[in-house]
């Protein structure tokens, strides 16, 4: 990297205590024909530089919606955003369109699933990093703006960059694309990535290149990374936290061992439950969770998941259908949070449901 | 590329030439005898002079034939006599029309760059009010201003256009001329006259053309800003002028330029409306005049081939164009 194309680091930290990210209470709510859709309710997660939290939940869970919230991308004369967003220990929630774009792309940048359709498909790569880097450095010439859209590509692994760059994006395969994307997302330094599912079109064996790569970038930019994904295998590989997410509430938040391997909420143990695994014996049963989740446009009263819950009777009395479980610690510490009423769900997983996806791992324990 | 361009224009010749075929069988198969009028004119018809007529303007061969001495006379030239004169009509030779004993090439010179202007000058001024009101609206989508502009549109493109013609003739130079009296006046002779003549004629084109086009936009507009490369767009900081008038509106005037070229090419074959109302001697006028009895074969034909040539080139054009706007259809 040259001299004059390295950029300092946005926005010093002002709250030292207080991690890069902060979403704190975050409700976002969307008015349709049909009613209002409470598309993310009551979510609180934070985010340090340098370690990377991991969103993981259906399609429609909220996912997107809250990081969206988080750059502000949602329709401001539509979407109705209540609580707190601090980036950097500045309050996001309520800022204007402009002080919105100064942090877009620049402090905070996002890298989409789909990098064929997130592209433009007229213009030249070039031109499209250059573009990002000059909204952010007005002084840069043209000429500087192409030099650090090629640095970017071959920091991205881009081979031939100096020729890639007048290329279109149809006329990169899918992998190089998505790094295509993620040079994109980090020709500013950002010091938060929020990556949405970047690794959903590709292949698996590009999609372990992609996961790496960020991997590196974050240890060279020390940034920090939120991963959305509906991969429980991308979560195992990446993220340092946990958050799962149903019907735009976390039901599940913690360090990423303790969620992955003493999961205290059914829904979370369904998910675990649903993912094949290579070394696994062929004739292992696979069990999807039944059911749809809920409209979000009538939430239910109680546990959004007690219509697919196997385990509800264990729950004295209609607590489940009735009344909403908060987000607690759970059995295991302070540092895992779960939203469930069942008393002990640490041993129900442990006795029930563990058995039946991975047999093996209970005959170790016992061993 | 070049093959494809070659391939082209070897189709729009045929199609061309199958066109001005239409137009010869039409006329000969057709009720109608241009012979006769040309021969009432004259003092009174006999049936010798009748027939003495139809042998000099070769109505008595057969429509093949007749094509043929036609097709000739555009290459080399020929000799048509009206009864007892004889014309020299020299390469391209498009005939000598029936009316006014002129030479059809010579008359088509003069009236061409009437039609043409009319026509550049209507579809830039309804292309940028089209495109500037659609993205506007698109932009704006659903609200009052968004509503106002395609209702408004609506509005405008209900009223039939030659009495959008009729009423800006009589209101805006009849009676108030706030706008200078049409016409055409030739462009060689006082560049001025001529730009003031056709003034109004092309701000009515392309007033009238312009809510199409806006709905047009607005609905490629829509569709585009709802894009992932414009949430991209938007997602690295973007201003929203920025995120529409370039990211959204690149993508979105790759359509917008294929049925611009289609309408152009259309309008270049004759705005025939526009020049009757307006009094305009361009193509459309001298063709509806053609068609009004007695039927003027080679007029007729003259004009009806050059609207073919500029639909069938203005469609090449566009589909050329098409591989320049969208890199994912280059060929090679």
């Amino acid at each position: 990297m040259t001299e004059q194309l390295t950029q300092p680091r946005h926005a010093a930290q002002s709250r030292e205590s207080e991690p890069y990210l902060v979403v704190d209470h975050l409700t976002v709510k969307f008015p349709t024909e049909d009613g209002l859709v409470h598309a993310v309710t009551d979510l609180s997660y934070s985010v340090e530089l340098g370690k990377t939290l991991g969103i993981v939940g259906e399609s429609g869970s909220g996912k997107s919606v809250s990081s969206m919230a988080i750059l502000g991308l949602h329709d401001r004369r539509s979407a109705r955003i209540d609580g707190s967003i601090r980036v950097g220990g500045t309050e996001v929630v309520g800022l204007s369109e402009n002080e919105l774009r100064d942090m877009r792309g620049n402090s905070v940048a996002m890298i989409f699933q789909d990098a064929l359709a997130a592209l433009h498909p007229y213009f030249r790569i070039g031109s499209q990093l250059a573009e990002a880097y000059r909204v952010h450095h007005p002084q840069a010439s043209k000429k500087e703006a192409k030099a650090r859209a090629v640095e970017m590509l071959d920091l991205v692994g881009i081979p031939e960059p100096q020729r890639r760059v007048d290329n279109y994006p149809h006329q990169f395969s899918g992998g190089m694309r998505q790094r295509v994307m993620i040079a994109m997302g980090l020709v500013n330094d950002p010091s938060l990535l929020i990556a949405d599912e970047p690794t959903t079109a590709l292949d698996v064996t590009v999609q372990a290149q992609i996961l790496d790569l960020l991997q590196d970038l974050q240890r060279e930019f020390n940034s920090a990374i939120i991963m959305i994904t509906h991969d429980l295998g991308v979560i195992a590989e990446m993220a340092d936290d946990v958050l799962v997410m149903y019907a735009g509430r976390a039901v599940e938040y913690g360090p990423v061992t303790e969620i992955l391997t003493h999961p205290e909420m059914p829904y979370t143990w369904g998910l675990l439950s649903s993912v094949p695994e290579v070394s696994s014996d062929p004739n292992a049963r696979m069990i999807p969770i039944p059911g749809n989740p809920p409209s979000l446009l009538h939430p239910p009263q109680g546990c959004a998941f007690f219509a697919r819950c196997g385990h509800s009777r264990k729950v004295p009395g209609d607590l489940c259908a009735t009344t909403l479980p908060e987000l607690l610690p759970g059995t295991r510490g302070p540092q895992q949070l779960k939203r469930c009423h069942l008393a002990d769900p640490d041993a129900i997983y442990e006795a029930e449901v563990l058995p039946e996806i991975a047999p093996e791992l209970v005959e170790e324990n016992r061993g | 590329m070049f093959g494809f361009i070659v391939r082209r224009m070897m189709s729009s010749l045929v199609v061309i030439l199958l066109a001005t075929m239409a137009v010869f069988a039409l006329f000969f198969l057709g009720p109608s005898n241009p012979a006769q009028p040309i021969c009432d004119a004259n003092g009174r018809c006999t049936p010798e002079r009748l027939a003495n007529i139809e042998r000099g303007l070769g109505l008595d061969q057969p429509v093949h034939e007749a094509y043929v001495e036609f097709m000739d006379g555009v290459f080399t030239g020929r000799e048509i006599s009206f009864g007892a004169e004889v014309y020299d009509c020299d390469a391209p030779c498009l005939g000598i029309s029936y009316s006014n004993r002129l030479q059809v090439t010579d008359e088509l010179e003069k009236r061409l760059p009437a039609t043409i202007m009319i026509a550049v000058g209507g579809s830039i001024t309804y292309v940028i009010l089209g495109v500037v009101i659609g993205v506007l609206a698109a932009a704006r989508r659903g609200t009052f201003f968004d509503r106002a502009l395609v209702s408004g549109s609506l509005l405008v493109s209900s009223v039939p256009y030659y009495l959008m013609c009729l009423l800006a003739w009589i209101f805006l130079t009849l009676q108030s001329s706030i706008f200078p009296a049409t016409g055409y006046f030739p462009v060689t002779e006082n560049p001025w006259e001529t730009f003031k003549g056709l003034l109004l004629p092309c701000l009515v084109l392309g007033v009238a053309s312009a809510p199409a086009y806006a709905r047009f936009t607005r609905g490629q507009m829509v569709e585009t800003l709802g894009d992932d490369y414009i949430r991209t767009a938007s997602a690295k900081g973007l201003s929203g002028r920025v995120v529409v008038f370039k990211h959204a509106l690149r993508a979105a005037i790759v359509p917008i330029v294929t049925i611009f070229g289609l309408d152009f090419g259309v309008l270049l074959g004759g705005t025939i409306f526009t020049e009757e109302i307006f009094g305009i001697d361009g193509i459309g006028r001298w063709g509806l005049d053609a068609v009004l009895a007695p039927v003027d074969l080679p007029v007729l034909t003259a004009t009806i081939m050059v609207g073919a040539i500029f639909i069938v080139f203005s469609n090449l054009i566009v589909d050329l164009l098409y591989g320049v706007l969208d890199p994912r259809v280059r060929v090679g």
